[in-house]
């Protein structure tokens, strides 16, 4: 056993890396595993309003499908793809950062704010929507600009219900939402420091994490989705 | 903090709707605020332990050789990152619930008070697999350190608290038995409730087989981990009381469930961390405490646990509910007891703390490994340098070797 006053070895190595690590690999790989950790956490973060979303649509569903049917499947349909673009420009992006080309990584992380962006713009005009016809769940909440599958008025049950319809729309695209305007801030910052030079092929995990984390926001859309706009449309 | 001073809380700690969302006054969304950030913390040191534990061991350290006390840490992080978000997204619908009357839990929108529960309990019946998991890997530090012998079931006892966060996650029903859910699903909760009885007798059973032949010294630490063993079998028994369903339909808010909560965080994982607290204490501080005072303390605190929650069983089983404080005049020789038994204790836990403080003064110098144990940590000098290894160590044999003398590591 070497005693404990000796110095250990100085040794060149890549500026990023922490002195808590060996190499870079094993940041890397750490860094990853921590995001995919993160992500599993953000999993059932959304999973608990998502089992009172599975129960009160199974109890109310008639309720849960005249609210479904007011949203704008279209404008949905067009943020989906939206997001969709956005993630592969996230993934252009990470690779271009693997390859160490700065100004393509830039390009695509703009991008991917762009789109972001659009998103979050899009998802704007909607809840304006939902302010206009009183169907914000609260004191003002009024089901009077909802009806049936065929035009017909709803029962006073499936209005009242509505509400909670609504309550589960705002927590669940809002949460969504949220997670986008945090995202939006860290890609710009990663777009900074590409820009800067900061990355190159033996180091770009902060990209990539990001990507990580951009790729399941996205994900969680895929499934609100189909969840919340399309229940009237399903046999 | 915040809520605390402006006038606290009038929800109790479960905060179960619709006290927290249609008949509080108070802060409730102050101190849901709280939780969620506390909840960050929570989920980023599991995080923390996860990735440490996956990607960084050293060279040599395989899943195998790891010290128990990393596996346990290794389980309770896997619940603090599955059930932490759970809670904070309950907290969240409280909270709009709270301010402005979504419906979600209300019934007269046709929402579900009782989902809360489902939510709640969901989270907060592995939460005390979180406080008691750590405690367990402790006293496998401890038994073996203690008994200077090589653990017995190393593989079980690690494959048993992974068996415990996992059953954790299927039980939560069982604090809702007389809630209004579904009998056939307060049936199935009782059945996986009563297996969580295997991976903690496994644990018992495979400490107590360490202790057989081991070459025991009865120090603080083996003092501690030896009332762990005892009152956590306690604790555990009467636990499969309440995990039947009929008799905890009798048993429910009465003191039998205080006495039972008592004898697993108390008995068990107060006992386990002050065991560890002794165990570490001269690796941390570099000093020796006082170790007659050590034992002093240990038994006083057994003796004073035991008065205080023991006559607890006797209370509950005979129906004095929790949280009145009018009964019968029958009962007032087992309240006098509990309390009597409640200032020993209290006299129990301040006397670490003085003799703690004195060590880290006037302790003698405790060197680098001074029970003798097996183990990383115990290679290098106490307290730790910033560095705590010169050189890259290489584990060549599981942590707890005690046949050879040149120990399980080469730095």
């Amino acid at each position: 056993m070497s005693s404990p006053s000796e110095t250990p070895p100085v040794v060149a190595h890549h500026p990023a890396l922490r002195h808590h690590f060996d190499t870079m690999a094993t940041q890397k790989d750490s860094s990853l595993l921590g995001m995919w950790v993160f992500i599993a956490q953000e999993i059932m973060f959304f999973g608990g309003m998502l089992a009172a979303y599975a129960i009160y649509r199974n109890v109310y569903y008639d309720a849960f499908a005249a609210g479904s049917h007011h949203l704008d499947v279209k404008l949905g349909t067009i943020n989906t793809a939206v997001l969709i673009c956005s993630s592969l420009t996230m993934a252009l992006g990470v690779h271009a950062a693997a390859l160490g080309k700065r100004k393509a990584t830039v390009l695509f992380l703009l991008l991917t704010i762009a789109l972001g962006s659009v998103f979050l713009g899009i998802k704007v005009v909607e809840y304006a929507d939902k302010f206009h016809h009183d169907l914000v769940p609260g004191p003002r909440y009024s089901a009077e600009s909802l009806h049936g599958a065929h035009g017909e008025a709803l029962s006073a049950d499936t209005a009242r219900h509505s509400e909670l319809f609504f309550a589960l729309y705002f927590g669940l695209t809002g949460l969504h939402a949220l997670h986008m305007i945090i995202g939006v801030p860290i890609i710009a910052i990663m777009a900074w420091k590409a820009g800067h030079g900061r990355f190159g092929p033996a180091y770009y995990t902060p990209v990539e994490v990001t990507g990580l984390y951009w790729h399941f926001v996205d994900i969680v859309w895929i499934f609100l989705f189909p969840l919340l706009y399309l229940i009237p449309h399903h046999a | 903090m915040y809520a605390m001073i402006a006038g606290g809380v009038d929800t109790g700690w479960t905060f179960y709707v619709p006290y927290s969302t249609h008949y509080s006054n108070t802060h409730v969304i102050a101190t849901g605020l709280g939780i969620f950030i506390t909840g960050f913390s929570s989920i980023l040191t599991g995080l923390n332990f996860i990735v440490t534990i996956h990607k960084m061991r050293a060279p040599g350290l395989t899943w195998w050789r790891l010290p128990l006390f990393v596996w346990a840490h290794y389980a309770t992080s896997l619940i603090m990152i599955l059930g932490t978000p759970v809670i904070a997204v309950t907290v969240l619908m409280v909270a709009l619930e709270n301010g402005l009357h979504l419906g979600i839990f209300d019934p007269a929108l046709g929402g579900d008070p009782i989902l809360f529960q489902h939510l709640f309990w969901f989270y907060s019946h592995p939460a005390v697999y979180i406080m008691i998991l750590p405690a367990m890997g402790v006293i496998s530090e401890l038994v073996q350190g203690m008994s200077r012998k090589q653990i017995f079931g190393y593989s079980f006892i690690a494959i048993s608290s992974l068996a415990i966060a996992m059953l954790g996650f299927l039980v939560w029903g069982h604090h809702m038995f007389v809630s209004g859910q579904s009998t056939y699903l307060g049936l199935v909760f009782s059945g996986i409730s009563f297996l969580v009885a295997i991976p903690s007798a496994v644990k018992v059973f495979n400490w107590t087989a360490t202790l057989y032949k081991g070459s025991i010294s009865l120090d603080t630490p083996m003092l501690y981990a030896l009332g762990f063993i005892g009152l956590f079998t306690i604790g555990g028994l009467t636990g499969l009381f309440l995990a039947s369903l009929s008799l905890d339909v009798h048993l429910t808010d009465t003191y039998f469930i205080v006495a039972h909560f008592h004898y697993i965080m108390v008995g068990g994982a107060i006992m386990g961390y002050l065991g560890g607290l002794h165990y570490w204490w001269p690796k941390i501080s570099g000093r020796l405490y006082p170790e007659a005072w050590g034992r002093v303390g240990a038994i006083i605190i057994f003796a004073g646990f035991n008065l205080t929650f023991g006559p607890q069983f006797i209370l509950g089983y005979l129906g004095m509910p929790r949280r009145y404080h009018y009964y019968p005049p029958e009962f007032q020789i087992l309240h006098v007891m509990s309390s009597a038994g409640a200032s020993i204790l209290a006299l129990g836990y301040l006397l670490p703390l003085v003799y703690f403080t004195w060590s880290m003064r006037y302790g003698p110098r405790a060197g680098a490994n001074p029970w003798d144990a097996r183990g990383l940590e115990w290679e290098i000098p106490s307290p730790p340098p910033t560095e705590n290894f010169v050189g890259q160590p290489v584990v060549t044999a599981r942590t707890y070797e005690y046949g050879s003398e040149e120990g399980a590591t080469v730095v």
